[in-house]
């Protein structure tokens, strides 16, 4: 372990950042070639919206807030799962032996992150076109999902680490990632309102602000946890 | 310590006081609570109790990281499961009060939400834990999971109930722990006699399980060294 040979760069040197965007470079062009989460993802997510399309029509707006939150809650498990499930047991080890683990995990988050931002961004768009439009203030939920994938990412990124590690599929990270992420959906659903309803509500910027704190909290424990899931 | 008797004996005298002077000392008369005020030393001391058991559990996860030795796994896991039954035991008192007060056992209440998803967060963890048969990795990923749950848990029991609307005490102007919602009567039965004495007994439950847990790799050792031996004996 404390060869120079196995032990990746000290993290916090100029190269870490550069192994950061290189394992970010190595998803993207891996999903870019292969074209298999986006598209599958996608192919879900409007098939999905579809058969709610065709079993409700256009709903009331607390329904299609709800609706929306927990498309957002399945689309994040079916794209964030991939990202540690797909990474065969050679290949891990083989990131060992040339990065750190804190950039590896750091590059899968912000990998995640982007996706379900686009994810969050191109489901809003189908939900708008296919079950309406009930919101005063559509703009503002824009952000509210880009923040709210993020969120969800986040988390979710840290339970596949999880998952892959105990050699387990995608159920055993919805049966942990579920009680976890309630907090968050909840915050989620309650900051949404300010796209639903014209008057504004109390509390939101304090709202917001657990919010972001969750999400900073995410990103330091699994900075700080994930090295022990990766020695082996 | 662990063996001693000494505060066995004084969670045993603990909680008879607790039992005798909570059910017949004497309460301030509030609006709507009436007698039901004495669950304080029932319902809010075992979730005190709920929450120490959690953090010692996350502590040996901790050590457990720092120093590989499987003995503080089998302590994790059992001060989880202390934890779990204290926390069911703390929302069905909860719930048998809301029943008189509120009107139903279950409201949908913010602080019922949040006592729900931390037993399913703790839940999940055992299941996780049966997912993996080699033991290293049951007891590592089981650790990092736990430090991961429980610094998501805080937000959820300790902010989040407080951002929403609240029929519970100690939200929304209701009664709770408050300077002048609890007398002094009520205090010298609360803090020395019903929580130390709901937390001892948890203690006492999980460290006698914990014994238990390690009975089996006890008797792997049947001919020890002095030095196992010692070691064992400590433990």
């Amino acid at each position: 372990m404390n060869s120079p040979y196995i032990c990746g760069p000290k993290p916090g040197s100029i190269s870490s950042a550069k192994h950061i965007l290189t394992l970010f470079r190595k998803d993207l062009l891996l999903e870019i070639r292969q074209q298999y989460t986006f598209y599958g993802v996608l192919l879900y997510v409007a098939s999905t919206i579809f058969v709610l399309y065709l079993s409700m029509g256009e709903p009331e707006s607390t329904v299609w807030k709800g609706l929306f939150w927990m498309m957002q809650l399945f689309i994040c498990i079916n794209a964030v799962a991939k990202s540690f499930l797909q990474e065969g047991k050679g290949r891990l080890l083989y990131f060992y032996t040339i990065a750190g683990p804190k950039d590896f995990i750091l590059s899968k988050l912000l990998f995640n992150a982007l996706l379900m931002i686009l994810m969050s961004l191109v489901s809003l768009g189908l939900f708008v076109l296919m079950l309406g439009d009930p919101m005063p203030n559509p703009l503002s939920f824009v952000a509210i999902s880009c923040l709210g994938g993020i969120s969800l990412s986040l988390v979710f990124t840290f339970l596949a680490a999880i998952a892959a590690r105990a050699q387990q599929n995608a159920a055993l990270m919805a049966i942990l990632g579920f009680p976890l992420i309630i907090p968050q959906l909840l915050l989620l659903s309650r900051i949404s309102n300010i796209a639903f309803e014209d008057v504004i509500q109390g509390g939101l910027a304090t709202m917001s602000a657990v919010l972001l704190g969750l999400d900073l909290m995410i990103i330091a424990l699994s900075l700080i946890l994930f090295p022990f899931l990766w020695k082996d | 310590m662990i063996r001693q008797k000494w505060w066995k004996i004084l969670c045993g005298v603990l909680l008879v006081y607790t039992f005798i002077a909570g059910f017949l000392g004497g309460v301030p008369a509030k609006p709507i609570l009436n007698e039901t005020i004495r669950n304080l030393y029932f319902h809010v001391a075992m979730w005190f109790a709920m929450m120490v058991l959690f953090i010692v559990s996350v502590i040996y996860s901790i050590r457990y990281l720092r120093t590989n030795n499987h003995k503080y796994d089998i302590y994790a896991l059992e001060y989880t499961k202390g934890g779990i039954v204290f926390g069911l035991l703390g929302f069905t008192t909860g719930s048998i009060w809301a029943r008189w007060t509120w009107g139903a056992f279950w409201s949908s209440d913010p602080k019922q939400l949040g006592a729900v998803i931390a037993l399913l967060i703790y839940l999940a963890y055992l299941v996780l834990r049966n997912s993996m048969t080699d033991m290293d990795k049951r007891a590592r990923i089981g650790a990092v999971y736990n430090i991961f749950a429980f610094a998501m848990l805080m937000p959820t029991i300790w902010i989040i109930p407080r951002l929403m609307e609240s029929l519970h005490p100690g939200g929304m102007g209701n009664p709770a722990l408050d300077t002048h919602d609890i007398d002094a009567r009520m205090r010298v039965v609360f803090w020395p006699g019903a929580v130390p004495g709901w937390t001892l007994l948890g203690v006492w439950i999980t460290t006698l399980r914990i014994r238990l847990a390690l009975l089996p790799e006890r008797r792997e050792s049947l001919h020890p060294t002095p030095n196992q031996a010692r070691k064992l004996r400590n433990a």
